[in-house]
């Protein structure tokens, strides 16, 4: 009775903290889940176990948020009714957080399926709390190490998730990353997606994650990279390698910002055309991994196949706005990975002139910045003639240092910590009708946003 | 006219470069040629001959324990002979984080494997209780040179008598937290836990490596004065937020004493 008790009081609670954070204009993603988590430890486990459905949860380094938004997109197409931490909020206050928003004062969920972005660090809790039916693993790349100590800890913390998996929970890992399908023996059952393309020329980025064989010691041999240490792998001591995939693409014509990409998968569906409006061979493998789970979902492919067409990005995932006649493109960076694949896609676009990168050290984005001498800059620099960029954030500083060293020509820096000013600076540099590529770090991107948000360009960041 | 050149050895660059150490080898890339030196940058990793003899400046950077494994077993072949001899006869070495670690006596893993070192500082690392992270100053030499960097370590060094400190900890935790000491110098050759990379935020340390491995060839070295505004400004952020770091673990000190103390009843943690 008393449990009962505490559950409904902290349903009560969070719910009005919710109203409260919105009319101080805060977003509310995280502090109603703590706080009633606090007054019932049960609640979250108590609403999510109610949803027929089940919960989705998707981990790994890069590509959580727009993963899930696709799963979640091809479950409404299905007709589902989904819960979802679609800002980011992404531990288990997050996570308590989105049951908290969508259920009924009573504590119940009006929402059928959760799909949640789960942070590496929090798997364990989260498959305890939720009626987990499948896992997507992504990929483990280096990330706020000064959070995790060191990249083997997130991937052990993963591992510990997927042995705590239920009968009816499902690992779906990335075949082509030696670290997330590693991780097979830890889980009951598993699905493995990756690519089947052919390499066009292996890229090279000068650091690879994990290039040495987990059991033998000796150096990995790839076939075929696709990005980072992502690829064709295997191992000549232990005859260990890729294994092989239930779901893959099997040749993709390269999108770009203004046009789709093609895919072609194998699923279980049978061969099958996608069409997918983002560029970037990462969003390739968002997508695939978003078709391995509606599979284990048991969607019908037309909820996938729309859901995937009519996708839009979100929430500065290769975002565009217009902006005092300019295009602006707000592109989150947060590692050398994606920061990597970021200038991959800008220079395939070929119209990278104006930039403004903002690089904070909160909390959230990783309070260590030296990750961004793993990003390629020489690469940028060396493929754009004239560039004019514009760094902001609390470590303008050091991101400017480090485009000196990259080679950039110091006539077109400009140092501008604050971000409000730094994105008028830089959009008053770019000519009318031209684009403006933003590349922020997870904080600062939301600072940008707000700014956006004073002039009525977005809205707040909990409406989408 | 300038014909000088110096031959710069990056050594383990895919097994030891956490925490964007490569950066350390851009920054003494660059301002070579800024100082119209010609940097001749090779690299070398597990089983690969190396003329120390043909080197002027050797660069480490950090890894992981799996790495730091390999790295070992390397160091204990002909390597890390051919490394310590040269050390001895002047060469100038960088070693951060995990190859520091590994150029001591031995180093003990948070999982009770000991790893043995090159021999080359006279220092142990051991596990201890939690990892060390944060943004560190240091103060280095009589002149009030001062290191800004971030430091991210789980062992604790302790020095021997054979081998001096690179500098006394203002911010931070050093070599172990305990006794204000960072880092190691023995000859020319340099041990430190900064990160950040430590070269490009602190530009003096850069060029006072280049100078040491200029004197050391050529018996003079020459440098021009170069304008690092936008490298001394990176520097400052690096001490700013070093203090911030230093004002937060006062606070959790103070929020542990109190709830030693039990007037706090619950632990608030960090979203």
């Amino acid at each position: 009775m008393l449990t009962l008790l505490r559950f409904r009081l902290a349903v009560i609670a969070a719910k009005l903290l919710v109203r409260l954070c919105r009319v101080v204009g805060r977003g509310g993603s995280s502090l109603p889940g703590r706080a009633a988590l606090a007054l019932s430890p049960e609640v979250l486990r108590r609403i999510a176990e109610s949803c027929p459905g089940g919960a989705v949860l998707v981990t790994g380094t890069n590509g959580k948020t727009t993963t899930a938004a696709m799963i979640a997109g091809m479950l409404r197409r299905a007709g589902h009714r989904v819960i979802h931490n679609a800002t980011g909020a992404n531990l288990i206050y997050g996570i308590a957080s989105a049951y908290l928003q969508d259920c009924d004062l009573r504590g119940r969920p009006r929402g059928d399926t959760g799909v949640l972005e789960v942070d590496e660090a929090a798997m364990p809790e989260a498959v305890r709390q939720l009626p987990v039916r499948a896992v997507v693993v992504t990929n483990f790349f280096r990330d706020q190490l000064d959070r995790f100590g060191e990249l083997d800890h997130a991937v052990a913390k993963v591992g510990q998730g997927l042995s705590l998996l239920g009968d009816g929970g499902r690992a779906l890992l990335n075949a082509d990353d030696p670290l997330a399908a590693g991780l097979a023996g830890m889980a009951r059952s598993v699905v493995y997606y990756g690519l089947e393309i052919e390499a066009d020329g292996l890229e090279r980025h000068p650091v690879r994650e994990i290039r040495y064989c987990s059991r033998c010691e000796v150096p990995l041999a790839y076939e075929m990279v696709s990005y980072g240490h992502l690829g064709h792998w295997s191992c000549r001591e232990c005859g260990g390698g890729r294994p092989p995939t239930e779901v893959s693409v099997l040749s993709s014509v390269p999108g770009s910002m203004d046009g789709d990409a093609l895919l072609t998968v194998r699923t279980p569906w049978g061969v099958r055309q996608l069409r997918l409006p983002l560029p970037g061979i990462y969003n390739v493998y968002n997508a695939l991994a978003a078709v391995a789970c509606a599979e284990v979902l048991d969607l019908p492919w037309a909820a996938v196949e729309e859901g995937l067409r009519t996708f839009t990005a979100s929430f500065g995932r290769m975002e565009r706005l217009t902006f005092e006649g300019r295009q602006l493109l707000l592109v989150l960076v947060k590692n050398p990975a994606g920061f990597n694949e970021v200038i991959r896609t800008l220079l395939a676009q070929g119209d990278a002139r104006d930039l403004l990168i903002a690089v904070n050290n909160r909390y959230a984005d990783g309070t260590d910045v030296s990750w961004i001498w793993d990003v390629d800059f020489e690469r940028l620099v060396a493929a754009t003639g004239s560039l004019r960029v514009t760094v902001a954030g609390t470590r303008a500083e050091a991101m400017a240092v480090r485009l000196k060293y990259a080679g950039l020509d110091q006539t077109g820096l400009i140092v501008h910590p604050e971000l409000g000013e730094a994105l008028e600076r830089a959009v008053a540099r770019t000519p009318p009708g031209g684009r403006l590529y933003i590349l922020p770090t997870y904080t600062a991107m939301l600072g940008i946003r707000e700014t956006l948000r004073r002039h009525g360009r977005v809205g707040h960041y909990w409406e989408g | 006219m300038s014909f000088q050149e110096l031959r710069i050895l990056h050594l383990y660059p895919e097994l030891m470069n956490l925490y964007g150490d490569r950066g350390n080898l851009l920054a003494l890339r660059a301002r070579c040629r800024w100082h119209e030196v010609k940097p001749i940058i090779t690299e070398a990793g597990p089983g690969d001959p190396v003329d120390f003899a043909d080197l002027d400046l050797v660069v480490l950077g950090g890894g992981q324990d799996r790495e730091q494994r390999l790295v070992a077993r390397d160091l204990a072949g002909p390597l890390g002979c051919g490394l310590r001899a040269a050390v001895e006869e002047g060469l100038c070495v960088l070693a951060v984080c995990g190859s520091y670690q590994l150029l001591g006596n031995s180093y003990t893993t948070a999982g009770g494997e000991t790893f043995p070192g090159a021999g080359i500082f006279d220092l142990a690392t051991e596990p201890g209780l939690g990892r060390l992270v944060g943004h560190i100053a240091v103060a280095v030499g009589e002149e009030g040179r001062v290191l800004a960097g971030f430091e991210n370590h789980a062992g604790r060094t302790f020095l021997g008598p054979g081998v001096t400190p690179l500098g006394r900890v203002i911010r931070g935790y050093g070599n172990n937290g305990r006794d204000g000491t960072e880092g190691a110098v023995c000859r020319n050759a340099f041990g430190t836990y900064l990160h950040g990379p430590v070269l490009p935020a602190n530009p003096w340390f850069a060029d006072h490596l280049l100078h040491l491995a200029l004197e050391r060839r050529y018996g003079m070295a020459g440098l021009r004065l170069l304008d690092d505004s936008l490298e001394l400004g990176a520097h400052a952020a690096v001490l700013r937020e070093s203090r911030i770091d230093a004002r937060r673990r006062a606070r959790e000190r103070g929020r542990a004493r109190r709830e030693e103390q039990g007037t706090l009843p619950e632990k608030q943690e960090a979203i």
